[in-house]
């Protein structure tokens, strides 16, 4: 080694992935690929098809009597070995991993079946019949917090668990001398990022050591485990969390795995086998998660000149059915910054959080920046329409000046460092600017529909695990010990043969933190990343983990990667000291490169790395004095700048702030309503960037999941609480064509917090770009207030043509069938109203009708209809076609009986496939030649056939009730020739299994 | 079409990768449990199972499939390809992975199986694409990581380093 040799830089370099090779080739492993022991038994979950509703009773009798079903357990039969999930707020709701006396949200889990294979267990799961009797539903959140709201958990004195309002500086003031007040709503719609692995647990429990061994791809945060082991009844040691070395995609979705941890290791128990379920993605889409739905009243003091004084936020977050950790995280994980990235010294924010009758929420990418922003954003951009003034100055007259870092926001964020204004310049002439507003005038000119909207968003990362306190009030605090701060852990290790292994807590999500480490250690180390081994797959009986530990708030680059570097920079240091005598020089000299170990001024001085790393292992004796022998060095960072909500509630929620500028043009057509993404640029500054690549491709990611909040994705629940996304066909999610490139610009700001400068990036866009969209698309609109996401071309079309016109004339009869509508806000039932000329005089018809051996033989698919009280029906009916049927009990009760003139009918159907409630009045009135028989009806349908293909149903349903009277006529006209039995509606089934491409 | 009896196990002879295989199914059994759970091979990856988004996608004789829409039984006497049959455990990685790599096309990889699968039954059909024509063959198939530009700029890059190479030829 002759020329001077300078160490080799990795951090910082666009260095393509170690991950790739293994990912490519298909031999990665995920956890439904890691091998099963022989005897491992697996489950499939029977879930409600109703919103809300008590189980009266679950007849598992004929699923148990199936060859290959090893065990069916209900709720019940886990109260001898769990206790329920614990939340923050202390609300004595009980959240069980299988429903206990009532369901709460359709798709919750009421009966797993555990058997050979998934086969047999879903048949089990179709055979079993649960009793239910429905209760109101409490859907829309500001229902739910209403007094005439249906309490959900009965337990608690209302819906509303949390209602605190917090006050900084003097909002009212800044109020009353404010010029203008501006005020606006949003109601921000519940979605999820559906990573396109779904959930898999594979358990196993020990009864000799009392340990539930699990294998899941859960992703932390590692806060959850003392949640599941408090369940489970033992200590941390008790659940050995296993997490594999490959997920696909967790985006906080994966948190919500861990009610299934603890019921398949309760199963395993009482299976006595392993027990490995995987989850389905009708299952994940209708009870994973979600992120909350919000709704947010925003005022803005502003000044003429477009200065913002203070802000008013009044919250109201939607949790769904049970409060389940770490939630509500969305609404406070954001409260320091809840004056955005501007100078805002005064703050009036309520917070409320609400339950209600849908999935639960929890961490979704984001987590809770999107929700708020939208408000922050379209209320900072009404700020400029309502005094006439640009939407960007007004942004830029209240961005944080550059010299005011440290910042400290009026809610407690301690903003460490950034230069908001060099991110606009930059986004401004790099993404041409000048040039966007030419082409909106030169489009608007031609007739065209075109808008830019701006956004600036300050992203928290690496979360302050006290934030979640802040829901308590100062009293509250006073009596827990305080909760501050967070570890994190990294291990680095050199084997007898120089061979460098690292670990950290991270399950990995698809990020590429193997990269990350490789480079951080390969350059302390004078070593390629590619020479670095990252196992990472996580043991939390082996590894080394902090309660902290997980794959959550982008903490991995202000996080373990410094405890990283601090492994790898202690791992250095010892190499040097064992190194040092040898080279016979002082430490300070020794330099590390090309695999070998140095003098710094003198390279041909030198040893090889391996030989180095040897005499750790092989003669730990000849080591200097004092230094303990072997290769292993582990670090713990802990930033001391997080601290607990202090006495006035401020809290730092994050360690470090990150920011993003974004501005946008669309192109709405006119005639479809579609938004066209024309130009985006997204500027950013996270500090110091370790990997360009791979930031890059995070921001693209979160960039993509903003353009699909803002246009596609919705989980869309009718009034009665039925879930109607339970297909990628019915939850959209957007491809290659709907999501066009950003142009992506960097400013390095280092963050003076963390030894490596930098700061988390992943999650800005997701809180950016849906209001940036908003605000383009109100700007092409005429500065429209009201912008309600997602924006589909239906909506966007009302926005520009009004309400749909009346349909023509000759379409009057379909108009009569008011067909299902599925946008929230309106009806979700499928109505109908009819007639039929019966040949026969009313009391004929009305014999027919209340006569349960006439009426079984009319009805659709019947085997036979038992009274079981006056007016009180039972049945049987399957529905179904080809080689798949549905069995459905059906029950009727007829009131309102006005012989032979009128009676009403009101029931339902349940079975594997769903289940429906509706009512129907019927008329019957003496014409000439027979009876007009006129009927109208209401149905709604649940569960699994309307989660799967809703808008196929509504056709569905008016065949029944079609059939129903054709084969009523047929029957009075001439009794006999309709045959008990006849499956109905096979064109309906039909269509669907073709659809789901069954058949 | 012979009638099969749903209960009984079906033997099914197959080439996967390019080697004679046999293995059993019960007829109802879907061609994408057969390849992980019973062949082993689990560079298929289940996302959907109704058939919407794509990361089960292999080759039967050739052509693009969901294997989450086939049966088993329909590829007896067939020839089935994953990706595991495009570079192999050991051989080099194809241009086309490689260029995923160069470009950061995959983020957590879970989709991506089934993307080079489609992919590389594209570019054999229509080796001159426009990036138009390469988003609407990609629009078969779902990724929630990458936001889709990576995969595009490696498959323009594959196509461009083949046309070069074409013309050196």
């Amino acid at each position: 080694m002759n020329e001077v040799y300078k160490p080799e830089k990795f951090v910082g370099k666009p260095i393509e992935r170690v991950e790739d090779e293994a990912l490519l080739r298909g031999v990665a492993r995920y956890a439904d690929d890691y091998p099963a022991r022989l005897d491992t038994r697996h489950a499939a979950i029977l879930r409600s098809p109703h919103a809300h509703a008590e189980i009266v009773s679950i007849d598992v009798s004929e699923a148990l009597a199936q060859p290959g079903v090893v065990c069916v357990i209900t709720g019940d039969d886990l109260l001898e070995y769990v206790d329920p999930f614990l939340n923050i707020v202390k609300a004595p709701m009980k959240l069980w991993p299988l429903a206990v006396e009532r369901v709460r949200y359709v798709g919750e889990a009421v009966v797993l079946v555990v058997a050979m294979d998934r086969y047999i267990a879903e048949d089990a799961v179709d055979l079993i019949q649960v009793e239910y009797k429905l209760l109101k539903p409490a859907v829309k959140p500001e229902f739910a917090a209403s007094e005439e709201a249906p309490v959900i958990h009965t337990e608690c004195d209302s819906n509303v668990l949390s209602d605190r309002e917090f006050t900084y500086g003097d909002p009212d003031k800044a109020f009353e001398e404010c010029d203008q007040k501006v005020e606006i709503e949003i109601d921000f719609p519940r979605s999820s990022i559906t990573p396109m692995e779904n959930f898999v647990v594979m358990a196993d429990y020990h009864p000799a050591e009392n340990v539930y061994d699990v294998l899941s791809n859960f992703q932390g945060p590692f806060t959850v485990h003392p949640v599941m082991c408090r369940a489970l009844r033992v200590k941390n040691t008790g659940l050995r969390l296993r997490t594999p070395a490959n997920t696909g995609g967790g985006f906080g979705i994966k948190v919500a795995i861990f009610p299934y941890i603890v019921l398949m290791a309760i199963a395993s128990r009482i299976a006595g086998k392993p027990v490995k379920w995987v989850e389905d993605r009708l299952e994940h889409l209708s009870s994973a998660t979600a992120a909350p739905n919000r709704i947010v009243k925003i005022e803005a003091a502003a000044m003429k000149d477009g200065k913002v004084t203070a802000f008013r936020l009044d919250q109201l977050d939607d949790y769904g059915a049970f409060l389940r950790a770490p939630m509500p995280g969305p609404l406070y994980r954001m409260h320091g910054v809840t004056t955005g990235s501007y100078e805002i010294p005064n703050l009036y924010v309520r917070n409320r959080l609400v339950m209600t009758n849908k999935s639960p929420s929890g961490m979704v990418r984001g987590f809770g920046g999107p929700q708020m922003y939208f408000g922050i954003e379209r209320v900072m951009h009404r700020v400029a329409i309502e005094l006439g003034l640009d939407p960007l100055d007004v942004i830029e007259k209240n961005l944080i000046s550059a010299n005011a870092f440290p910042y400290h926001a009026a809610a407690g964020g301690v903003f460490d460092s950034g230069n908001y204004q060099a991110v606009v310049a930059l986004a401004k002439k790099e993404g041409k600017l000048k040039e966007l507003m030419e082409r909106r005038d030169k489009a608007r000119a031609e007739g065209k529909l075109y808008g830019i909207g701006y956004t600036a968003v300050t992203e928290p990362t690496h979360s302050n695990m006290g934030y979640i306190t802040t829901i308590l009030t100062k009293e509250e605090r006073a009596k827990r010990s305080p909760t501050m701060g967070t570890n994190s852990n990294a291990t680095v290790s050199v084997d007898p043969f120089g061979g460098v292994s690292c670990s950290t807590e991270v399950p990995p999500m698809g990020q590429g933190h193997a990269t990350l480490m490789a480079q951080i250690v390969a350059e302390q180390l004078g070593l390629q990343p590619t020479e670095i081994s990252c196992n990472m797959e996580l043991d939390t009986q082996k590894d080394k983990w902090s309660i902290a530990a997980g794959n959550y708030s982008a903490r991995f680059t202000s996080g373990p990667a410094v405890a990283v570097q601090m492994a790898a920079k202690m791992m250095r240091q010892k190499l040097a000291e064992i190194a040092a005598p040898n080279l016979n020089i002082p430490v300070e000299e020794v330099e590390f490169g090309n695999n070998l170990i140095f003098a710094r001024d003198n390279p041909d001085n030198f040893l090889k790395f391996y030989r180095v790393a040897g005499t750790a292992h092989w003669s730990p004796a000849s080591l200097p004095d004092g230094m303990a022998g072997g290769l292993s060095e582990s670090a713990v960072w802990t930033p001391r700048e997080l601290t607990a909500p202090d006495e006035q509630d401020r809290i730092n929620t994050s360690l470090v702030y990150g920011f993003n500028f974004d501005f946008c043009g669309v192109e709405i057509d006119r005639d479809t309503g579609e938004v066209k993404i024309d130009h985006y640029v997204t500027a950013h500054d996270a500090g110091t960037i370790l990997n360009p690549l791979i930031a890059h491709g995070q921001i693209l990611g979160s960039y993509s999941h903003g353009v699909s909040e803002a246009l596609y994705e919705e989980f869309v629940y009718g009034d009665d609480g039925s879930f109607k996304s339970g297909t990628f066909a019915d939850y959209l999610v957007p491809s290659a064509t709907e999501v066009p490139e950003p142009m992506v610009l960097h400013v390095e700001t280092p963050s003076p917090l963390t030894p490596l400068g930098a700061k988390g990036l992943a999650d800005g866009n997701c809180m950016s770009t849906p209001v940036c969209i908003a605000n383009a698309v109100s700007d092409a609109l005429d500065n429209i207030k009201d912008i309600q996401l997602p924006l589909f071309p239906s909506r966007v079309s009302e926005l520009i043509h009004g309400d749909e016109p009346p349909p023509p004339e000759r379409l009057s009869q379909a108009a009569e069938e008011t067909p299902a509508k599925t946008s929230s806000g309106k009806s979700s039932a499928i109505t109908g109203t009819g007639q039929s000329m019966v040949p026969a005089d009313p009391q004929t018809v009305w014999d027919t009708l209340l006569d349960p051996i006439k009426l079984a033989v009319v009805i659709p698919g019947c085997h036979g209809l038992d009274e079981v009280a006056e007016n009180d029906y039972r049945a049987e009916i399957t529905l179904g076609a080809g080689p798949v049927r549905g069995k459905f009990l059906a029950h009727v009760k007829l009131s309102d009986l006005n012989e032979p003139k009128s009676v009403t009918l009101a029931g339902g159907l349940d079975g594997p496939l769903g289940s429906s409630q509706g009512e129907g009045r019927v008329r019957l009135e003496a014409v000439e030649g027979g009876t007009q028989v006129s009927y109208e009806y209401s149905v709604e349908i649940s569960g699994k056939v309307a989660a799967v293909g809703s808008r196929l149903i509504e056709g569905g349903a008016r065949v029944v009730v079609n059939q129903f009277f054709s084969r009523l006529i047929k029957q009075i006209e001439t009794p006999g020739s309709v045959t008990a039995g006849e499956a109905g509606t096979p064109s309906l089934f039909q269509r669907i299994l073709q659809w789901l491409g069954i058949n | 079409m012979p009638k099969l009896n749903q209960d009984s196990l079906q033997k099914i002879d197959f080439t996967l990768n390019g080697v004679a295989e046999t293995g059993t199914a019960e007829p109802r059994m879907l061609l994408s449990d057969f390849l992980r759970n019973v062949m082993g091979v689990t560079g298929c990856h289940v996302g959907c199972e109704h058939g919407v988004c794509g990361a089960c996608t292999v080759q039967i004789d050739g052509k693009a499939q969901r294997s989450c829409l086939t049966l088993a039984v329909q590829v007896a006497g067939r020839k089935v390809d994953t990706v595991e049959s495009l570079a192999g455990r050991e051989n080099p990685l194809t241009d086309l992975q490689q260029a995923f790599k160069t470009h950061h096309g995959l983020q957590c990889g879970y989709c991506t199986p089934g993307i080079l699968m489609s992919t590389s039954e594209f570019l054999d059909r229509n080796p001159n694409p426009t990036e138009e024509e390469v988003r609407d063959m990609l629009s078969g198939h779902l990724c929630r990581c990458t936001g889709y530009a990576g995969i595009v700029n490696a498959i323009m890059a594959t196509i461009e380093e083949r046309q070069g190479k074409a013309a050196a030829e």
